[in-house]
């Protein structure tokens, strides 16, 4: 029964920014004119495209997280029960954390998270 | 304590008692439908409100004041505006992913906004990974933001993004593993579990050390996942133009903005349930006179008392602060944040083994 809720919400979601793009394009005045239509970096015309070859740092913060982000995911669930695993929780899932920040330490040598 | 569920439960009774079972479902799922959208609008419009007139005593100005009294429609009339301003079809954008990011954003705003409790008896979305859900849904924000700028084909867009991108993902994991010190005293991830542990005396009180650590890193994680305060960079104005959204118009950029304004909400919302004991009133165990007159005050205004007081917070870093840089930025998290979230989740979970809290 949650479940449902959940799609009402999401229909809700579209449904807002459906409704909402569609009154303002109607409602909305038009007009047309060249330089308009130009993407804006502060009046001077845009040289080539941007869609091009982008600093490596990001990537290397986006490879980070994904490592972290799933351990989150499986540490939620260890979460709930913790309290009833008692010490044997704790120590098993200090190898898991262990060989994470191991990994977080070899970036931070390699020089993954500096900036030059 | 009122429990609003009594009305929800009677209206529903009342709708399956006169009406055929299938429509007394569509009637539901359609006034829980209006009551978001209205909720959501209003909300935000008075919280655009609320930060430029705060934000303006802080300036020593006075804010909005012309448009009714204390200029209290002044962002009505914004949105009336936005409404009506042109929405500029850009060249040499990528249509479709173009027109999509808004959608991305606000759709997850309004997920996690569904899962907030308002009240006793008074939630939309109360699954039992609650907290989890909510994590989960609000980072799909970081899709729509990555694709607004890279779809716009302009480069303050997508230095915006890059940087927006770098900045969410990163602070996602701080904000996660704050909430999971929580999970590990609770031992739930349902909202409305998480509430009632906190009858006696609330998780910040209750985990004493390790809990305030988590919610001093929570609040920080959560302030920069809204893009605001001194971690605007993705937007930083006298540098980006606006950002990711520079090339959006109209009501397209007015999703954005309303998204922002809804994550702060969200944020403060979450901090105050899962810290601050949500509609939960101040309780001390052993002063029952004490909480019997705490119990007067009704749980919404609890509730919205404490959001307002981790808003005011969160305005105050942001006008006080300096911009930071993009690596000093990650280097808070990646060097600083993350390292004493992992150390403080392993002390609470001795804690909690040990018994030493409240």
């Amino acid at each position: 029964m949650d479940y449902a809720y959940f799609l009402v919400t999401l229909i809700t979601a579209i449904v807002l920014v459906i409704g909402g793009l569609g009154l303002a394009l109607l409602i909305s005045p038009r007009s047309n004119n060249p330089q308009k239509r130009e993407a804006y970096e502060s009046g001077i015309p845009t040289r080539g495209t941007s869609w091009m070859q982008f600093r490596v740092g990001y990537y290397l913060y986006a490879i980070l997280y994904l490592m972290f982000d799933v351990e989150t995911v499986f540490l939620f669930p260890w979460a709930v029960v913790v309290r009833d695993l008692s010490i044997s929780g704790l120590v098993s899932i200090l190898f898991f954390l262990l060989i994470l920040v191991l990994g977080l330490a070899y970036a931070w040598k390699k020089g993954a998270l500096e900036w030059k | 304590m009122f429990d609003f569920s009594i009305w929800t439960n009677w209206i529903d009774q009342f709708l399956r008692t006169n009406l055929p079972e299938f429509w007394a479902l569509a009637i539901e799922f359609v006034v829980v439908g209006v009551i978001i959208l209205a909720l959501y609008c209003i909300i935000a419009l008075a919280l655009i409100y609320f930060e430029r007139k705060i934000c303006a005593f802080f300036q020593c100005r006075l804010g909005p004041n012309r448009v009714g009294p204390y200029g209290i429609f002044q962002s009505v009339a914004d949105m009336l505006k936005m409404l009506i301003k042109e929405i500029i079809p850009i060249n040499h954008t990528d249509k479709f992913l173009f027109y999509l990011a808004p959608f991305f954003v606000l759709i997850a705003s309004i997920l996690a906004f569904g899962a907030i409790p308002w009240g006793n008896g008074l939630q939309i979305l109360d699954f039992n990974i609650g907290i989890f859900y909510i994590l989960s849904v609000s980072s799909l924000g970081v899709i729509g933001i990555l694709l607004a700028g890279w779809a716009s084909n302009n480069k303050y867009s997508m230095i915006g993004a890059m940087r927006s991108g770098a900045q969410l993902i990163s602070y996602e994991l701080s904000a996660g593993l704050a909430l999971m010190t929580i999970v590990v005293l609770s031992g739930s991830m349902q909202l409305s579990t998480m509430i009632e542990g906190q009858k006696d005396c609330w998780y910040l009180f209750q985990g004493h050390i390790p809990a305030v650590i988590a919610f001093i890193i929570y609040l920080i994680a959560g302030h920069a996942e809204t893009n605001r305060g001194p971690f605007d960079l993705p937007e930083a104005e006298s540098e980006l133009a606006a950002g990711y959204h520079t090339e959006y118009s109209g009501l397209q950029f007015g999703f954005f903005y309303l998204a922002e304004y809804l994550n702060m909400f969200i944020i403060a919302s979450i901090a105050a349930t899962v810290f601050l004991g949500g509609w939960m009133p101040f309780h001390v165990t052993g002063l029952d006179g004490f909480n019997a007159v705490m119990d007067y005050i009704p749980s919404v205004i609890w509730f919205f008392g404490k959001v307002v007081f981790l808003m005011m917070l969160s305005l105050w870093v942001r006008w006080t602060f300096p911009r930071l840089r993009i690596d000093h930025l990650l280097d808070l998290e990646w060097k600083y944040l993350l390292p004493i979230n992992m150390v403080n989740l392993l002390v609470m979970v001795i804690v909690v083994i040990y018994g030493w809290y409240f």
